[in-house]
């Protein structure tokens, strides 16, 4: 009878139990609008839709890079070969869209994303079938994706048509407000994500990271979830690639080396626990705006760029650490 | 008995891990419309067999056929499309997805658990994160989605072990039901009594094969200990714990005066102004309900939780445990219910045992591995613990991982052990020399606070007995009066028995 009272599980009102569940992304966001205002402020010439939109060029590719690595994390894994898998995918598609027409780069862009998901899902079947633990076979990944990068293109070069490139660096939807990238952005957000986020294939992806006993008891296949959850960060890190390719107008075999671990600091950042099971996609997506930001504020006002990385260090630090200690202490509420 | 096709039928089941053969040659039948008990001492390979059933693991050799036709299960996805559906000890929900999610992941339908559970008259609320769910309440959860698939054989687990009483009694409701509608259920558990009450059949497993199909009914819980054990080992437990009991009378643990571990009006949680004092060479009893402070006062004299008002005072000193650490310099130590939250389950079974005495900073340095392999040998002899597996802990059976926690405290030295549940989803046999080694340690000087969820432990084990009711002790109760009737009555708080021997 003791345990029927504990039973009744009160009914809380929706809102308030979203903000329990979400509490995480909204502060993100909050932090994002802060920062943007705080940066508007110190802007010396006016601040305008021109600024909103290199703010986006600049934090495309981390974004996609963000998403990549967070499916990963949630599905009890990690990634380490998501920079060099951009890399990849950034001189692949500058060297040989060079000539190409527009509609002819956008095909090949598909075909990137399609090919970078099937060598996602190979790096997730070795993992599977060889029982060698995740970090390890992507850490091998890395220099795999990294070696064959440097053999399509050993120095910086080639391009993509300019329109193309106009893409993500200059059209806008609309208002001169909302940059065209944006809209790429949340529109492979949608399409790759969030048909699958709530069917059963993608709850296999939480269960398989949150508890994978568990799950594997419950009848979930576990193996085909986790190679599942590779080809997404596949396809996710090419789309940063070409983010890349089309913001720079070139290919560079070393660009995505600074995104493997950046993108695991928006993902924690973002609200994704590295013990898996827990986040989404939403949250990252700000955190990597966020980071990049913390970026460009430091540029604006002088920072040494060295000092800067550390700042932004304490930053990932401290802001995981007040969440955590609010999430304890609403625990202890409860 | 059943002259149709058996509805499950496994022969020949072998199954090794590394040197350790786990399953030897198992046979179950399992008839349509019948529940069958599934039992063995830790050990036996029940655990083994059931996972081996439900394609959690594949068998290394032997045949498994469902309604006469021979079938290979090697996912418990396929199990489930063979009509099996099992309930395990730990639920199969996954804690961070909803309860509904959690039914979407699985593909059962909310609609047809929900009105499975209604009938078990719970209500849930599925929009519920599972992690923030009571977990005898997830294990119903559980039990319900597997009902809600309409098995062919439902394959319960020990899954009435940490129920509380009520909870259990609607298990054994649903498992009536079944049998009435021609449905079969395979019934892992410790507790003979619910074995002889509820099942039609019982299969017993001694090292590894099936020993006998019996009539529980018939035989009784003696044959059926006797064909767990083994005649001889049976007689011998039997009359070492008769003669132990015997002593517990003959020489009343008053005769020791000194307070080993002494309790005043302390609060916490739900613990309530609790005072007591328990002597050297004595077992004190805790009897209580589900969630009636236990936890909370286990915790506090364990150094898990400071309390908040109130005295422990440890050998004549007063303890103030901010840790486990000072509780542990104090010589209290805890041997708690579960048995991996005490111990290092890669690590071996010298290492574990040996573990507490790398406490203190004075010790850093080589470690004396002469004296280490003495002691740890001593307690492994003391405890008869079974060694095949003592390279990595996790792989011994559940009775032998808690004969470890024991033996680490036996090996580095203590003045009281608090045991709390030590012999949950322990067999009947390794049971019965836990009681015995309690006594021998409490003759030898120890004093021992023993809280257990089976209430047929107390007059067995214990000298005195204390009932928590609401946080507050409702009733101390000699050892050796103790009995079912008036524990439950001074547990649920019942003034009567306050009767203080």
């Amino acid at each position: 009878m003791t345990v029927t009272t504990a039973v009744a599980v009160p009914q809380r009102g929706g809102l308030a139990r979203f903000v329990r569940r979400h509490g995480w992304t909204i502060g993100i966001y909050v932090l994002l609008l802060v920062l943007t205002l705080f940066w508007r402020s110190q802007t010396t010439v006016k601040w305008g839709p021109f600024d909103v939109q290199s703010l986006v060029i600049d934090a495309l590719p981390l974004c996609f890079a963000a998403c990549a690595q967070s499916i990963v994390i949630i599905s009890g894994g990690i990634d380490l070969s998501v920079g060099s898998m951009m890399s990849l995918a950034n001189v692949v598609s500058a060297k040989y869209m060079l000539h190409m027409s527009f509609d002819e780069a956008i095909l090949f862009s598909l075909a990137v994303v399609a090919g970078a998901a099937v060598v996602g899902a190979i790096t997730g079947l070795t993992i599977v079938v060889t029982r060698v633990a995740d970090i390890i076979v992507t850490l091998a990944m890395l220099f795999v994706l990294g070696g064959l990068a440097l053999a399509v293109l050993q120095v910086p070069g080639g391009g993509a048509p300019v329109r193309f490139q106009s893409l993500v660096s200059v059209d806008t939807v609309l208002t001169q407000w909302f940059p065209a990238a944006l809209l790429i952005l949340f529109g492979s957000f949608a399409l790759l994500w969030l048909t699958v986020r709530r069917t059963r294939p993608g709850l296999a992806l939480y269960a398989i990271g949150s508890n994978r006993g568990a799950a594997y008891l419950a009848g979930v296949n576990v193996k085909r979830s986790r190679i599942l959850a590779y080809a997404y960060s596949g396809a996710f890190a090419a789309l940063g690639g070409l983010a890349f390719t089309a913001a720079s107008g070139l290919g560079d075999p070393n660009a995505g080396g600074i995104y493997t671990l950046n993108s695991v600091a928006a993902a924690v950042l973002g609200g994704v626990s590295l013990l898996g099971g827990v986040g989404g996609l939403i949250g990252p997506i700000a955190a990597a705006f966020v980071l990049t930001l913390v970026k460009t504020l430091m540029i604006l006002r002088g920072v040494d760029q060295n000092y800067a990385q550390v700042i932004q260090g304490a930053l990932i630090v401290l802001v995981v650490m007040i969440g955590g200690l609010a999430i304890r202490q609403k625990g202890k509420g409860s | 008995m059943t002259d149709s096709v058996p509805l499950l039928e496994a022969r020949d089941i072998a199954k090794s891990y590394g040197a350790v053969q786990a399953l030897r040659s198992a046979d179950l039948v399992v008839g349509p419309g019948e529940v069958h008990a599934l039992l063995g001492a830790n050990g036996a390979g029940k655990s083994t067999l059931v996972k081996v059933l439900t394609g959690v693991i594949s068998a290394d050799r032997g045949a498994v056929s469902i309604n006469g036709t021979s079938v290979r299960i090697s996912s418990p996805a396929q199990a489930a499309r063979n009509g099996l559906a099992p309930v395990f000890q730990d639920p199969a929900l996954v804690p961070d997805l909803t309860i509904a999610q959690n039914m979407r992941l699985t593909g059962a339908s909310a609609a047809a658990v929900e009105r499975e559970l209604r009938a078990l008259d719970l209500a849930v609320d599925f929009s519920e994160l599972a992690r923030d769910v009571p977990l005898p309440m997830l294990r119903m959860i559980d039990l319900a989605r597997a009902l809600a698939r309409e098995p062919q054989l439902l394959l319960l687990d020990e899954i009435t072990a940490a129920l509380p009483s009520d909870l259990a009694e609607r298990v054994f409701t649903v498992m009536r039901a079944s049998r009435e509608r021609g449905r079969s259920v395979l019934f892992i558990t410790h507790r003979l009594k619910e074995v002889i009450a509820s099942c039609d059949r019982a299969t017993i497993l001694r090292d590894g094969g099936a020993v006998a199909t019996i009539l529980p009914e018939e035989g009784g819980e003696e044959t059926i200990v006797e064909y767990m054990l083994g005649p001889e080992a049976a007689r011998a437990v039997v009359s070492a714990v008769e003669k132990d009991a015997g002593d517990v009378r003959a020489a009343p643990a008053a005769a020791r005066a000194t307070a080993a571990l002494e309790v005043t009006d302390l609060s916490v949680g739900r613990v309530r102004g609790v005072s007591f004092a328990l002597r050297s060479g004595e077992i004190l009893g805790v009897a209580a309900l589900e969630g009636q402070g236990q936890d909370d006062l286990f915790a506090v004299l364990s150094g898990q939780q400071t309390p908040a008002s109130g005295e422990v005072r440890a050998g004549g000193h007063v303890l103030k445990a901010r840790h486990p650490y000072d509780s542990i310099r104090a010589g209290v130590v805890l041997v708690p219910a579960d048995r991996l939250q005490a111990l290092l389950p890669q690590r071996s079974v010298r290492e574990n045992i040996a573990s507490p005495r790398y406490n203190a900073i004075g010790r850093w340095g080589p470690i004396n591995m002469r004296d280490e392999g003495r002691r740890v040998r001593e307690a492994e002899e003391a405890l008869q613990i079974d060694t095949r597996a003592a390279r990595q802990v996790r792989r011994l059976s559940g009775g032998n991982q808690q004969k470890v926690t024991i033996a680490r405290w036996l090996a580095n030295g203590f003045a009281t052990m608090l045991c709390f549940d030590p012999t949950r989803g322990i067999d009947v046999g390794t049971k019965r020399q836990i009681y015995a080694l309690l006594r021998r340690l409490a003759d030898d000087g120890a004093a021992i606070l023993f809280f257990s969820s089976e209430l047929a432990e107390f007059p067995l084990v214990c000298d005195r007995v204390l009932t928590l009711f609401g946080g507050e002790v409702t009733a101390e109760l000699a050892g050796a009066a103790s009995d079912e009737a008036s524990l439950l009555r001074a547990m649920h708080g019942l003034a009567d028995t306050e009767a203080v021997a």
